[in-house]
């Protein structure tokens, strides 16, 4: 039999989510023997080869490509999982919402005190630059998200029991220590 | 609310960092460029919230080193509560963050080193790409891939018993740190398992230096020739001219080795250090103000720091910087490949570091906070994995943040990281007619030897997804192509 496969992706998060998955340590030697990896940013498979069986979306969505990786794993997934508060409500970055991105512009670019002699009033805005939305969306309101694993980040070994538990079909154990975070 | 975005063309698969490639009739490069994508606006956000929250908010800039961006603005911070910069806090205070700090530097370094850099040494820039990752390490590799799994697992252990837990932890306060190290903790991380064993590591860091000293001695060319560039360095040394990576004072030196800025108080960074803003990159681009914007960009990171340290204050480590430094007859490599060997030069002594500190008994009792007058501005400088990172804050009367500035690592290394792509795409790529995945790797494999940890600006990890345009003469794109 095949082994399932698992696709994962980083959108505006800060890859702490990814990072919580190497957590698992040795148990990674384990995990490459239970799945097949896809689409990731640890491997080089950089677009889609196959239909997945399993996406794990760290972040959410603060740009249009965003969006579009976003899109794309739903469409390629058959169960996708938000992993972490960014994906599941927006997480850190989502306390930009409320405030105008021009006024996040001008802080980081006209304002700061290292930026000197930006007369020109110069703001990133090539063409080959994404479009920054009006505020960061956590994943469930772009597309339909099927498990969500909370966490900042979330523990190596929820995620952990989690895959097993999807890929097994066994119930996952969740005694207190794992699912309570910070 | 879904509905209401609009999406771009669809002209990106992942690109948190992306290259596009200007060439001429004749195949010959009239421009190249790193875009970088991200943007998300932490120095507006953080205004108006309570001084103290920063050390834990601001490491949500980045998963992959928040300990540098929790000590960074701890750091910033003591000066605000009036606990002075390093020597400021008490002896507990100073060191037990130093342990933190030396613990991120271990686990990080091994990181790059063992999962995203070991894979193009050890199949090859132009191999198979679908083999060319971590899980072809361990598949082919084992033992090499438990060494680096393991070591990554150590440095984090050795975070979450300083900071509580191994990713945004909670260790350093303004003024101090709030734990002591317990006996047990200390056992365990000198001697609780084969694994769990500060010699062992400082065992396989040697052994990572002689597999990496042995791969250059068989592929000089690759090591040494690839991108070579002049460039200045910046970094913070120890007042004595030691490697420090927690704490000191800021020299630069230029592509000869000679100091071009001179052991300065990284309070008044500000007096030395600008920033240019271009049109095609979230990234901003630092300069030394004096030498100007044209030439005054410099280069961090291990690199950097070996070549303006005078010396390393730990025995094996000062024995592989000298080797390091007779090689390029004492003056700085301007070899980013070396990079890889700085890197290497550092884990060893931040085990050694290590080591040295879990057995220092100031780690286990003591004051744990400095108090002194409140200020209403500080800044935090620190050595990152990846390099120089500076938080700069100011608060109001009534405890909140009124400014933050931030310049990362990865934003220090923007200009460099520039011109070497530019460098390996004249070499490997003018005149060609097709250009190869094995070419765009070699792009991608420059870029690599400098760490960007994106995450900082945007995020990534392992291959940087690239993509990459070709023009002709008349701006007219004949070729699109994606990495992978």
């Amino acid at each position: 039999m095949s082994k399932p496969i698992v696709a994962t992706t980083s959108l505006a998060g800060c890859f702490g989510c990814h990072m919580s998955v190497l957590d698992i340590d040795e148990k990674i030697l384990e995990l490459i023997e239970l799945v097949e990896f896809n689409k990731s940013p640890i491997d080089d498979i950089k677009k889609f080869t196959k239909k997945c069986d399993i996406g794990l979306i760290e972040g959410g969505c603060c740009n249009s490509e965003n969006v579009h990786v976003l899109k794309e794993f739903r469409e390629h997934c058959r169960i996708l999982v938000a992993v972490g508060e960014c994906a599941i409500m927006g997480g850190l970055p989502a306390m930009r919402n409320g405030i105008p991105i021009e006024e996040c512009f001008n802080e980081a670019y006209l304002n700061g005190p290292t930026v000197v002699g930006n007369d020109a009033g110069i703001i990133p805005n090539d063409p080959e630059l994404p479009m920054i939305l009006d505020r960061v969306y956590p994943c469930h309101e772009i597309v339909k998200i099927d498990y969500f694993l909370p966490g900042c980040p979330p523990r190596a070994d929820l995620i952990w029991e989690a895959l097993v538990a999807l890929v097994t079909g066994d119930e996952m154990k969740l005694p207190y220590e794992v699912v309570k975070f910070d | 609310m879904g509905q209401k975005i609009t999406i771009e063309p669809v002209t990106r698969v992942e690109g948190h960092g992306k290259v596009t490639i200007h060439l001429d009739n004749e195949g010959k490069i009239e421009q190249t460029r790193l875009h970088i994508v991200e943007f998300r606006g932490f120095e507006r956000f953080v205004q108006g919230r309570p001084y103290w929250e920063m050390p834990v908010l601001v490491q949500r800039l980045c998963g992959i080193c928040p300990v540098s961006h929790h000590l960074a603005a701890a750091k910033a911070l003591d000066v605000i509560v009036g606990a002075g910069t390093g020597e400021g806090l008490t002896p507990t205070g100073e060191k037990m963050r130093r342990l933190m700090h030396y613990g991120q530097m271990f686990q990080s370094h091994s990181l790059h080193f063992f999962h995203l850099a070991s894979p193009d040494l050890l199949f090859g820039i132009d191999s198979d790409p679908l083999k060319r990752n971590v899980i072809g390490v361990a598949l082919e590799y084992k033992d090499l891939a438990v060494q680096g799994v393991m070591m990554r697992k150590y440095g984090q252990e050795v975070i979450k018993a300083t900071a509580g837990k191994k990713i945004h932890g909670t260790g350093a306060i303004p003024g101090g740190i709030n734990k002591h190290l317990t006996e047990e903790e200390r056992d365990y991380l000198l001697h609780g398992n084969e694994y769990m064993n500060i010699d062992k590591m400082i065992g396989w860091a040697q052994d990572a230096l002689e597999f990496f000293k042995e791969y250059h001695k068989k592929n000089t060319a690759v090591i040494d020739g690839f991108a070579e560039f002049p460039s200045s360095y910046l970094s913070l040394v120890r007042k004595d001219g030691a490697l420090d990576l927690y704490h000191g004072v800021l020299r630069a030196v230029d592509t000869e080795g000679k100091k071009i800025l001179h052991d300065v108080d990284y309070q008044e960074y500000n007096k030395y250090i600008d920033e240019e803003v271009k049109s095609w990159s979230y990234m901003k681009f630092p300069y030394l103000k004096e030498i100007g914007k044209t030439n005054g960009w410099y280069s961090v990171g291990p690199l950097a720091r070996l070549n303006t340290a005078d010396f390393i204050d730990t025995p094996l480590a000062q024995k592989e910087f000298e080797e390091f430094r007779s090689y390029n007859n004492g003056k700085p490599s301007n070899r980013p490949m070396h990079a890889h060997w700085a890197r290497l030069i550092e884990i060893l002594h931040s085990a050694e570091k290590i080591k040295q500190l879990l057995n220092d008994p100031d780690l286990m009792e003591g004051e744990l906070v400095t108090k002194g007058t409140k200020k209403y501005e500080g800044v935090g400088l620190i050595e990152a994995p990846r390099g120089t990172l500076f938080h700069h804050y100011k608060i109001g009367e009534n405890d909140m943040i009124t400014m933050a500035n931030l310049i990362v690592s990865t934003t220090n290394n923007n200009q460099p990281m520039n011109i070497a792509v530019n460098q390996v795409a004249v070499k490997v790529m003018t005149g060609k007619k097709e250009i190869t995945e094995g070419m765009m790797n070699a792009v991608e494999v420059a870029i690599r030897a400098y760490d960007p940890c994106l995450s900082c600006a945007t995020h990534a990890l392992g291959k940087m997804p690239l993509e990459f345009e070709i023009y002709n003469a008349s701006e007219q794109l004949i070729e699109r192509k994606y990495r992978g």
